[in-house]
């Protein structure tokens, strides 16, 4: 079977991610981290990238996903594979009702939009007992994948982490080859077209917001089982934020964009943090300078050099 | 004397009357807003570091200055401020503008808007490093203190100032830009700029002047705040996205809207204080909901 | 040619892995060093109250210590957490997993606090909380391994609404922070109250990271009591009593008491707005000789600014820790435990004793922050008022929630 350039890539790479565990250079929790925000970011780049939207509120369904599976985890028992799934599903269900209220708007009031309807999730998050308020909910157990395998140790967890960042990847790149896809691709390109030709642009905005919306519960409920917590700052605005630096940084439209970004900035914020203030100003500084000279991107940049699709 | 869902008449209009002072406050912060955004097209999102510059450029005047200059007495105290400071945070925009902001405006405005979130983030950061979180302290100028007791209520004069003030500018930029000549001239220069251009008006310049004056009013306001509100780096981040939701809630072409909008939230959030206080930070998003739904481009907006 | 690539990569990997992984060896000290770890906020909103003075703090302890115990290096690491949950939690772990340190302090919000105490107690390890309030840290969150130094949320209540309501005033506006914290303090408060003979008339609850609070502060003059509680903490604290001082409130007929607040905040407010409010803390720099030495030291390498008592907590911690590896022999996360809840602890700066439930139970103060005319120097804030002896300030053990105690 003769793999696509694309493919051959995405194989070398996981297989390497695979090796994490049997060295002590890269911490893998690190990795983990950086496996759930890249899942945030795809689900971004999906909408932005692929459909030409912009969500400022997209932190609302990682959160969600974050407070869903640490719920079912927590109170229920259920296995991990379950607790995921929740909180994918429940993303599911508020990117429609976020998508039905926002799709009719364009540009900036669709961000505005999202931004306004993720904090009013903010704060039902602060009011509702369920979520902890401050505390969050603590003390996530990781649970017994399948039944058989305990996630509690790291490496475990790793590749039960590893195999849903791949699922999630390989999901995306399914839309995007699609004509579904194809559909979307055209509405970020010329809209006004796409209608001309008898597509429900309408509809297909929606499908796309409520799959984005779904990865990043995904996101946010794997990470509630890597950090065994689900907290506010989950759903606070920064970290819609953060996701849309991570997916430009990364390079929008690009399919390894997203866990480049999010390697870098996780990274970032790791290792300025013990200097005061300067991981914010870093933070700025790539911002300013992605947006003035890499506008593709560190894959965009990449794939542009050596003219592949990455 | 009859109680309305348990409050007085009288503890009402008190309410209202806070409400209305800080919508006015909230008014003239999103005016720059509004002014860089209806005439340039451009999100600012740095407006909120403008408005943070503004009241600590005031504040450094007033405490630091002097021990920078060897000159322990030299102070520039709060009505110089109001000029220089505007002035100064108005400069750096220009040079901001002209460096970066000036390369986006053939693309999306997605990179306007990503461009200045990341040069707020700079700023912050680096009074943050300089001056630490906490912040500090600016005194209400002595010819300011005191107030005024209005039915059990204290009205400090400040705050009458500050509405005064602001009602003032707001009026004052409205009129500029939708009642003379040059305002005309800066509208027509965002709707077509070439034609301007062709009829030998300098548009790159207006544009930058524009812009140097709607982030001059974000660094107004910051100095307005200082005496009031704790002078820290984040200060600016706090409130833009409220800011934010007044201009598109307004509508993003009307500096009408914004203004009218400032005050109405003001008031709103002041009820909501007193009714459901736990929601009074939220309260502006809901409404930004509710308009947008049924008025798309916001209550004065025009569709472009 | 490129499975062959592969193989290789795969080959070296395994290669270089196995030069990595060391043969565990079972040791006295684990890993040769002890190694203490500070988790604080160092660059967010609470880095005044413990932040990068947390870090010298511990620094010093280790320098008095004399630098090694039973023989081995001690080595001193931070992580900067921002008072974020997340990061605590990530930090946490990989502090103990990774770096392999024996023991945590520091953490200065509640939730970063619990999150750190949920991973410590996998790792088996000690985690000395420091600048968190949370009374259920040794109520219903408590594990063998964590201990609670400084203050509690019970220890202000108690302290600060005890010295009010002796004061003779008994009725009280709440403005309180709408979350757990904010909650908890007010029923503090509100239950010293009412045994006091008082009765709290009315309150607010506002958002965190409030702006503006001259209508919840309309609303407490409204009320007419006689106190106007600020069951709030950091900007939130700031920005009340600012406000507070604007309408004419600081200093008039009804007294303005913030239930937290730390020496930090004062400096940032300034003495001209704080005068003569009344607040509760574990320590004070310029209480005794004692303190007064260890605060000139301190000083000598942070700018001149006098350490908070959370600050201070944190070199006793370190210190105490130490000797107790020492007397343990080990830096056995049990053995430490068991050592640093058994002896009295008296370094000077703080005097008591570490409890069953991890609760560190010490005398606590109640002080009036000085008029601008009284301080002479910008580290002159406050005289102590009332000392109010330790089991005052503590929840009594029979009523600990505290898993390990609870039933005795």
């Amino acid at each position: 079977m003769k793999l696509s350039r694309l493919n051959q890539i995405s194989l070398a790479v996981l297989l390497l991610l695979a090796l994490v565990p049997m060295q002590s250079f890269v911490y893998d929790l690190f990795m983990m981290k950086v496996f759930c925000f890249a899942i945030f970011a795809a689900s971004l780049n999906l909408l932005l990238g692929f459909t030409g939207l912009l969500s400022f509120g997209h932190a609302a369904f990682f959160g969600t996903g974050a407070y869903v599976c640490a719920h079912a985890m927590k109170e229920w028992g259920v296995t991990p594979e379950i607790g995921v799934l929740l909180g994918f599903f429940a993303s599911i269900a508020l990117g429609y009702v976020f998508g039905a209220l926002a799709i009719r708007r364009q540009g900036i009031y669709f961000a505005m939009i999202t931004l306004a309807l993720a904090q009013v999730v903010y704060f039902i998050a602060t009011q509702v007992p369920f979520t902890k308020g401050e505390d969050g909910i603590q003390g996530v157990p990781r649970g017994v994948f399948l039944g058989i395998f305990d996630l509690s140790p790291s490496t475990s967890m790793y590749y039960f982490a590893l195999a849903v960042f791949a699922l999630a990847f390989f999901f995306i790149q399914r839309i995007v080859h699609s004509p579904f896809g194809q559909v979307l691709k055209s509405i970020r390109e010329n809209e006004p077209r796409a209608i001309s030709l008898g597509y429900n642009v309408d509809r297909y905005k929606l499908i796309a917001f409520t799959l984005s919306a779904g990865l990043a519960g995904l996101g946010g409920a794997l990470k509630s089982l890597v950090l065994q917590l689900a907290s506010l700052g989950d759903v606070f605005w920064h970290t819609s934020g953060e996701a849309v630096l991570m997916t430009i940084l990364g390079g929008i439209g690009t399919f390894w964009g997203p866990i480049a970004g999010a390697a870098v900035i996780v990274n970032l914020q790791n290792y300025l943090a013990n200097l005061g203030g300067w991981s914010t100003i870093a933070t700025g500084f790539i911002f300013v300078v992605c947006v003035l000279a890499f506008r593709r991107g560190i894959v965009g940049e990449i794939a542009h050099r050596f003219k592949v699709t990455l | 004397m009859f109680e309305l869902l348990g409050i007085t008449p009288q503890a009402l209009t008190s309410q209202v009357l806070i409400g209305l002072i800080n919508g006015s406050f909230y008014a003239l912060l999103s005016l720059g807003l509004a002014v860089i955004f209806g005439l340039l097209n451009v999100i600012n999102f740095t407006h909120g570091a403008q408005y943070m510059l503004g009241a600590m450029f005031t504040w450094i005047g007033l405490t630091q200055l002097g021990g920078w200059l060897d000159m322990p007495e030299f102070q520039l105290n709060y009505f110089v401020a109001l000029l220089v400071a505007p002035l100064l945070v108005g400069l750096l925009s220009i040079v901001l503008e002209k460096t970066m902001l000036k390369r986006l405006y053939h693309l999306d405005h997605l990179y306007g808007l990503l461009l200045t979130f990341g040069l707020a983030l700079i700023l912050e950061g680096l009074f943050r490093h300089w001056f630490g979180v906490l912040g500090n302290s600016y005194p209400v100028p002595e010819v300011l203190e005191g107030g005024l007791r209005v039915s059990g209520l204290f009205l400090p004069y400040y705050r009458l100032w500050v509405v005064a003030l602001a009602l003032i500018v707001c009026f004052a930029t409205w009129y500029f830009i939708e009642r003379t000549k040059l305002g005309s001239l800066l509208r027509a220069g965002t709707e077509n700029p070439r034609l301007l251009q062709a009829l030998g008006v300098n548009v790159p310049l207006i544009i930058t002047l524009t812009y140097g004056a709607g982030c001059a009013l974000a660094a107004f306001a910051g100095v307005m705040a200082a005496p009031v509100y704790q002078v820290t780096a984040v200060m600016g981040s706090n409130l833009i996205i409220v800011v934010f939701a007044v201009v598109v809630i307004g509508g993003m072409g009307s500096i009408a809207g914004a203004i009218v909008t400032g005050l109405g939230l003001g008031v709103v959030e002041g009820l909501t204080k007193v009714f459901y206080p736990q929601a009074s930070s939220v309260s502006i998003f809901v409404i930004m909901i509710l308009v947008l739904l049924v008025k798309p481009a916001g209550l004065f907006g025009r569709t472009r | 040619m490129k499975k062959s690539l592969i193989a290789q990569l795969v080959a070296a990997s395994l290669v270089a892995a196995s030069a990595f992984t060391g043969v565990a060896q079972a040791q006295a000290i684990s890993d040769n060093e002890v190694r203490i770890g500070v988790l604080t906020d160092l660059s967010g909103i609470y880095s005044g109250i413990e932040g990068p003075g947390a870090v010298l703090a511990a620094q010093m302890a280790v320098k008095d210590f004399g630098g090694k115990v039973l023989g081995k290096n001690i080595v001193i690491t931070s992580a900067d957490t921002q008072s974020k949950a997340d990061l605590s939690a990530s930090k946490a772990r990989e502090m103990f997993e990774k770096d392999k340190v024996d023991m945590i302090v520091g953490n200065v919000s509640s939730a970063s606090a619990l999150a750190a105490l949920e991973v410590s107690e996998q790792f088996k390890k000690p985690a000395i909380v420091t600048g968190a309030a949370s009374v259920t840290i040794t109520n219903e969150k408590c594990t063998p391994y964590s201990v609670h130094y400084v203050y509690d949320t019970y220890a202000l209540a108690r302290g600060t609404g005890q010295a009010v309501i002796d004061m003779g005033k008994k009725n009280w506006f709440f403005l309180t922070a709408d979350y757990a914290f904010g909650h908890t303090l007010e029923r503090d408060t509100t239950a010293v109250i009412n045994g006091g003979g008082g009765k709290v008339v009315g309150g607010v609850k506002h958002p965190i990271n409030t702006n503006d609070f001259s209508s919840f502060l309309a609303q407490a003059q409204a009320s007419k009591s006689d106190v106007i509680a600020l069951a709030n903490a950091g900007g939130d604290t700031i920005a009340s009593v600012k406000q507070a001082a604007e309408l004419g409130l600081i200093g008039g007929k009804q007294m303005v008491v913030p239930l937290l607040i730390f020496t930090s905040d004062i400096q940032a407010l300034g003495l001209k707005t704080a005068q003569g409010m009344l607040f509760t803390d574990g320590w004070y720099w310029d209480y005794n000789d004692a303190n007064r030495k260890f605060a000139q030291r301190f000083m000598k390498e942070f700018k001149g600014v006098a350490p908070t008592s959370v600050q201070a907590g944190v070199y006793s911690a370190t210190m105490q820790y130490l000797k107790a590896v020492e007397s343990a022999k080990s830096d056995d996360g049990d053995a430490v435990m068991k050592r640093l809840k058994s002896v009295e602890i008296n370094d000077g700066l703080f005097k008591g004793k570490i409890r069953a439930d991890g609760k560190f139970e010490h005398d606590m103060y109640v002080l009036q922050v000085k008029t601008p005319t009284e301080s002479k120097d910008k580290n002159d804030l406050a005289k102590v008022v009332k000392v109010f002896a330790a089991k005052d300030a503590t929840v009594p053990l029979k009523d600990s929630k505290c898993k390990l105690v609870a039933g005795k």
